[in-house]
């Protein structure tokens, strides 16, 4: 229980999908200008990462993980195919997107039409196959997979919505021409992400 | 392309060039930030980097393109994704095979090409309206302005960060008995978004066109 009660923690703000490995920051940036959006966004995100890190780790583990196809057939016990793991994640990934964005336009018509072109690109969203990306990498059991899936969503959805909640207020300040829009959110990304790197050690 | 128009036309060369500077896809069109910002530490992977998307762009522009009047429009997004996702499996094995090591310091960001919204950006915005031979160079163009912006970043904080480039020692650190005190907070997460910020400040007062209006 411990383990598991420390990844959370872990990829929750140690391993900020957001502010410690920029992912996602395409929506991160553009859908950020309200708190409303932001969170409906985050929502959305954690929703689509706990249903596809788990189902990516069954597809590693019981087809394309060295001797996973030993129950179809013996003589297939020897095949890899590991290197196919980038297109089926992302074709896992498409189809989550697609429930998710009818179940949506189904049941919140309103931010359906907020989150507009950002629902259906949740699918070319990096935190997305990142997080399934790193479930391979780190060799997670299943169990550490749905934690993970909570933890990483969850985090990158605090921090859309913090962003969101600083730049509600940022719109009375006065900022150089230059650094207007873009500019200054990164440079407000960046200082969130100093703020986050204050995590760095915590052990459950 | 008809017979009289020239292999290397007026719009190709737009094409090619535009997005280097004038249109660059960070800079400008706010596209690929994610992995711009993790694999800028050393400039060796932010080159690496640059390249492997260079040659993902290109080829899935001109995939994307050559197929593109056969594609039906409701699954055309999961079509450039398979086709990605392939040319992106290539480039990993290859990395795989030739540069082990740079491979694992890369990690998953490698993998992230897939989603890198430059690539899907100019295949669903150019490669489905354009012509193979143009599409093609607007993703050279493209992979090029990202790899430029990459590159600096990478320059500047490899230089104040670890006093290097590309691993050959240029200003001697303290802690080798040289004179130059590193900043540490430069090879940290943070400082990406704090010179990424410098760069489109520079670009937008140099270009005040780009300027957003509120």
């Amino acid at each position: 229980m411990e383990h598991y009660a420390n990844l959370l923690v872990k990829s929750i703000f140690l391993e900020n999908m957001a502010l410690a490995f920029f992912l996602g920051m395409c929506s991160f940036l553009a859908c950020s200008k309200k708190v409303d959006t932001a969170l409906g966004l985050g929502v959305a995100v954690v929703f689509v990462q706990v249903l596809t890190v788990p189902l990516n780790n069954l597809i590693l583990h019981h087809l394309l993980a060295e001797g996973a196809l030993a129950w179809v057939h013996p003589a297939l016990a020897k095949v890899d195919l590991g290197f196919l793991s980038f297109i089926l994640f992302i074709s896992t990934i498409a189809a989550a997107t697609q429930i998710v964005e009818m179940t949506v336009d189904r049941f919140a018509p309103k931010l359906y039409s907020t989150l507009g072109v950002f629902l259906p690109l949740i699918a070319v969203n990096c935190v997305i196959l990142a997080g399934s990306l790193f479930m391979q990498e780190r060799e997670y059991t299943f169990g550490e997979s749905v934690v993970y899936g909570v933890g990483s969503g969850l985090g990158w959805a605090i921090a859309i919505a913090a962003m969101a909640g600083v730049r509600e207020k940022m719109r009375y300040s006065d900022v150089p021409a230059g650094l207007k829009g873009l500019g200054i959110t990164f440079v407000t990304a960046g200082l969130m992400s100093v703020a986050f790197m204050m995590f760095s050690g915590i052990q459950v | 392309m008809t017979a009289t128009e020239a292999i290397f036309g007026k719009g190709e060369r737009t094409a090619l060039i535009a997005p280097i500077i004038a249109n660059n896809p960070i800079g400008v069109q706010v596209l690929g930030i994610c992995s711009a910002l993790a694999v800028t530490t050393r400039l060796d992977k932010a080159l690496v980097m640059g390249i492997g998307v260079v040659i993902v762009t290109a080829c899935a522009n001109l995939a994307v393109s050559l197929v593109r009047n056969w594609i039906p429009n409701s699954i055309r997004i999961i079509v450039q994704l398979a086709i990605i996702a392939s040319l992106v499996i290539v480039v990993d094995q290859v990395l795989k095979a030739y540069l082990y090591e740079l491979s694992l310091e890369l990690s998953v960001f490698v993998g992230l090409i897939i989603t890198n919204c430059i690539v899907m950006g100019r295949a669903e915005g150019y490669a489905m309206q354009n012509p193979p031979w143009a599409s093609f160079l607007d993703g050279v163009g493209n992979g090029l302005g990202y790899a430029l912006v990459l590159l600096l970043v990478a320059l500047a904080r490899e230089l104040t960060g670890a006093g290097r480039i590309f691993g050959y020692v240029v200003l001697p650190v303290t802690t080798d008995g040289g004179w130059y005190v590193p900043n540490g907070l430069m090879l940290l997460a943070p400082s990406g978004l704090f010179i990424i910020a410098l760069l489109v400040w520079l670009l937008r007062t140099w270009k005040p066109e780009l300027q957003e209006k509120d």
